[in-house]
C-alpha cells in the first residue's frame, strides 16, 4: 500500500515568518527542505536564533500566531500534507503521530496535575482509553522510561521530581501513543552532563522499542555525534549543509560547519583559547543580501555579498550552500 | 494537609490577640468614655460619678480593664449600647449582621459570575473589540467611587425605570417563604451590584492578565503538542493555574467587601452592619464600634485563613510544610 521508499517526513520550501512592529519581517525559517527516512535519527544543528526550533514548531503547527505565520511550503508525514489539515485533524497528529519533548523539563509539565494525569490525558484523547486503563498504561510507560517506583510516580506532581526525572516523564508522554516521529527540541540542554547521557540513551532505546524516527534539535555537536545518522546544519533560517554524521565530522565543507567543529575543544591538544566564530547570528529581520554567513566568513568573496548561494549536492549524500564548492572549485577550507 | 491547616489556625491566634489589643487601645485612646455624658449633668454629684466609675472598673489599671473586656467579649457579651438606651450590643449586631452577609455574598457572587468569564474571554480574544470594551468597563468601574455608582444606580434603575427598590432590605412586614426571599433579593440587586462593581472591574483585569501569562507557559505548549482540544488546553491547563493568584486575592476581598458595605449600605439606607457602624461613630457608641471593629478584623483574618487553605488545595506546590 505504501511505498517503502517514501520518506516519513518530507519538508519542502518551508518558510515561517514573524511579522513584527514597524513592518519588520523576521524570516525565522526561510526555504527549508529536507526529508527524514523511517527509522532515521536526523539532527538539526545550529546556534541560537538559527531557526531550528521554529522549524520543529512549524512541523507541529504550533507557531504562535500572530505574530508568526507559515507563509509557504509543504510538510508531509507519510505523504499526508500537514499544513492544509483542519485544526481538528492536526490535533489528531500532534501527540499521536508526532510526539514532542522540549528543552525545559522544569517548566514543560503542568505544575498542578500529577504525572499520571498528564500521561493519561494523552492516551484518553488519542487512544480513547478509559481513565483506569490509561493510568495503568501510564505506570507501564513510566517503568519503560526507567522509573523504579512508577506506581508512586503516577501520583506525584512535577515539583517532586528532579530535572532528569521530569525529562523522563516528558519522554513517557511523548511516546505514550506510539508516535511515528519523535521531535526532541534540545532535550538535554537544561540537564547536567551525567543526566544528559542517560536521557540520550533513553531516547535511542525508546526509538528502537517503538520503531519510530527522531528529529533531534540541538546545538551540541557532541550529542549529534552520539546519536544522529544524518545532520542538517542551519544558519540564519536556512540549511547550509547536509551530510551523514561521519561525513560531516570527517569532511565538513561549509565554513560555518568548519567553525562549529573547530570550536569544540579537543582532548589531545592543549590550547589557551578555544576557537570561535567571530560575530553573532544576524537578527532574522536583517539578513545580509547575499550569503547570510558572509559577514562572519573568512573566505567571503565578492560574489558572496551579492547573491545567496543555493544548497547544492557536492558528493553523494552531501549538500552544501557555499560558492567555494560550486563546480568543485575554490580552495579547501580548513 | 491537616497539619498545615492546624498550623495556620494556630498562627491565627496571636493575630487575633493583637487585633483585640488594637481595638481596645483605639477605643481607650478616643476622647470621652461611657460616663462622659452624665458628667455634664449638674444633678449628679461628683461622688456618685466617681462611684460609678469605680463600679464599672474604669479606674482599674489598663491591663486589668483589657482583660475584663476580652473575657466578657469572649463569652459573647459585647456590653450595652449607649445610643439605643442600653440594648445589648450583641442583639443590635445580630439583627443586622445577616443583611450585611447577604449583601456581601450577593456582591461577591456578582463579581465572580461576571469577572471570571469575561476575563477568560477577553484573554482568548486579546485586542478584539470585546476585549477593548471590557477594558473600558474595567477602568470606568475602578474609577467610579462606590457612593457615586450607588446614586447613579438609584437614579436610573429605581427612579427612572422603577425596576428595583431604592432603599431598605424588605418592602413590607408580613411576607414569608418564597415571597420574602424574592423581595429581599429585589432589594439586594442595586446595592449588590454597586458594591460588587469595583471588585468586578479589578478581577476582570486580574483574570485576563493571569490567563495571558499562563498561556505563554511552556506547559501550555506541551499540552498543545499532546494534541489536546482547545477547551482542554484552556479550561484544564490554563484556567487552573490562572486561578491560583485569584484565590489569594479573594481572601483579601472579604475586607474590601465589608468596608465597601459601610458606604453602600448608607447610600441605599440598607439596614446592615455598615449603617449601624456609621451611626455608632456619629453617636460615639464605643461598645458598638469596638464590637463591629472586632467583627471586621476577625472576618478579614478568617478570609486570609480560607485563602491560604484553598491555595494549598489548588496548588500542589504549596503544601503541608
Amino acid at each position: 500500500m505504501q511505498n517503502q521508499n517514501q520518506p516519513l517526513l518530507e519538508v519542502k520550501g518551508l518558510k515561517t515568518y514573524f511579522y513584527m512592529e514597524q513592518d519588520r519581517v523576521a524570516k525565522a525559517v526561510d526555504d527549508v527542505s529536507f526529508t527524514l527516512k523511517k527509522g532515521e535519527t536526523l539532527a538539526l544543528v545550529g546556534e541560537s536564533g538559527s531557526g531550528k526550533s521554529i522549524t520543529s514548531l512549524s512541523i507541529m503547527r504550533l507557531i504562535p500566531s500572530p505574530p508568526g505565520k507559515i507563509v509557504e511550503g509543504s510538510v508531509k508525514l507519510e505523504g499526508k500534507e500537514l499544513l492544509t489539515l483542519s485544526d481538528r485533524d492536526m490535533r489528531r497528529v500532534r501527540g499521536n503521530d508526532i510526539g514532542m519533548i522540549f528543552q525545559e523539563p522544569m517548566t514543560s509539565l503542568n505544575p498542578v496535575y500529577t504525572i499520571g494525569n498528564q500521561i493519561a490525558e494523552t492516551l484518553m484523547k488519542h487512544k480513547k482509553m478509559r481513565k483506569k486503563e490509561a493510568y495503568k498504561r501510564a505506570v507501564d510507560l513510566l517503568k519503560l522510561v526507567g522509573f523504579a517506583r512508577a506506581e508512586e510516580i503516577v501520583n506525584e506532581y512535577p515539583h517532586q521530581l528532579s530535572g532528569g526525572m521530569r525529562q523522563r516523564a516528558m519522554i513517557a508522554i511523548a511516546m505514550s501513543c506510539d508516535p511515528k516521529l519523535l521531535i526532541a527540541d534540545e532535550p538535554t540542554t537544561a540537564l547536567d552532563v551525567t543526566i544528559q547521557a542517560q536521557i540520550l540513551d533513553l531516547m535511542v532505546e525508546m526509538k528502537q522499542k517503538f520503531d519510530s524516527s527522531v528529529l533531534l534539535i540541538t546545538h551540541d555537536l557532541g550529542v549529534v555525534a552520539e546519536v544522529a545518522d544524518r545532520v542538517l546544519v542551519m544558519y540564519g533560517g536556512q540549511i547550509v549543509e547536509e551530510a551523514t554524521v561521519y561525513e560531516l565530522f570527517t569532511n565538513p565543507k561549509h565554513p560555518y560547519t568548519v567553525g562549529l567543529l573547530n570550536s569544540i575543544p579537543s582532548l589531545d591538544e592543549e590550547v589557551d583559547r578555544l576557537d570561535s566564530i567571530p560575530g553573532t547570528v544576524p537578527p532574522a529581520h536583517r539578513f545580509p543580501h547575499g550569503c547570510r554567513f558572509a559577514p562572519r566568513c573568512k573566505h567571503a568573496m565578492p560574489e558572496c555579498l551579492e547573491e545567496n548561494p543555493e544548497l547544492r549536492e557536492t558528493d553523494a549524500h552531501h549538500k552544501v550552500r557555499c560558492y567555494l564548492y560550486e563546480e568543485q572549485g575554490g580552495e579547501k577550507v580548513g | 494537609m491537616h497539619k498545615y491547616i492546624i498550623r495556620r489556625i494556630l498562627q491565627f491566634i496571636p493575630m487575633l490577640i493583637l487585633v483585640t489589643i488594637v481595638v481596645f487601645g483605639l477605643a481607650k485612646a478616643a476622647p470621652g468614655d461611657v460616663l462622659s455624658g452624665e458628667r455634664l449633668d449638674p444633678n449628679i454629684p461628683a461622688e456618685v460619678y466617681e462611684m460609678r466609675r469605680e463600679a464599672l472598673g474604669l479606674n482599674d489599671p489598663i491591663h486589668i480593664q483589657y482583660w475584663n473586656w476580652v473575657t466578657t467579649v469572649a463569652s459573647g457579651d459585647f456590653g450595652t449600647s449607649m445610643q439605643y438606651s442600653g440594648r445589648p450590643v450583641a442583639d443590635l449586631i445580630a439583627s443586622r449582621i445577616m443583611n450585611t452577609v447577604y449583601l456581601s455574598l450577593f456582591a461577591l457572587g456578582v463579581t465572580l459570575a461576571i469577572a471570571i468569564p469575561i476575563g477568560i474571554y477577553s484573554a482568548s480574544r486579546k485586542y478584539s473589540l470585546f476585549d477593548y470594551g471590557a477594558t473600558t468597563f474595567a477602568f470606568l468601574g475602578l474609577a467610579t467611587p462606590n457612593f457615586f455608582a450607588g446614586l447613579l444606580a438609584i437614579y436610573i434603575f429605581a427612579f427612572i425605570l422603577g425596576w428595583f427598590p431604592s432603599q431598605g432590605s424588605v418592602s413590607a412586614p408580613g411576607l414569608s417563604g418564597i415571597e420574602l426571599f424574592l423581595d429581599k433579593l429585589r432589594h439586594l440587586v442595586l446595592p449588590g451590584f454597586t458594591l460588587g462593581l469595583a471588585s468586578t472591574a479589578m478581577y476582570m483585569r486580574y483574570m485576563r492578565t493571569e490567563m495571558l501569562e499562563v498561556k505563554g507557559s511552556d506547559f501550555i505548549r506541551t499540552a498543545q503538542a499532546k494534541g489536546l482540544s482547545n477547551n482542554s488546553v484552556l479550561y484544564k491547563h490554563t484556567l487552573r493555574n490562572a486561578l491560583i493568584p485569584i484565590i489569594t486575592l479573594l481572601g483579601l476581598e472579604f475586607g474590601t467587601l465589608l468596608s465597601g458595605a459601610i458606604i453602600t449600605e448608607r447610600v441605599f439606607n440598607y439596614p446592615g452592619l455598615g449603617q449601624l457602624f456609621l451611626t455608632s461613630i456619629t453617636n460615639r457608641d464605643y461598645p458598638v464600634i469596638m464590637a463591629i471593629n472586632l467583627i471586621l478584623a476577625v472576618t478579614i483574618l478568617v478570609g486570609n485563613l480560607l485563602a491560604d487553605i484553598f491555595y494549598a488545595i489548588v496548588d500542589p506546590r504549596i503544601r503541608y510544610d
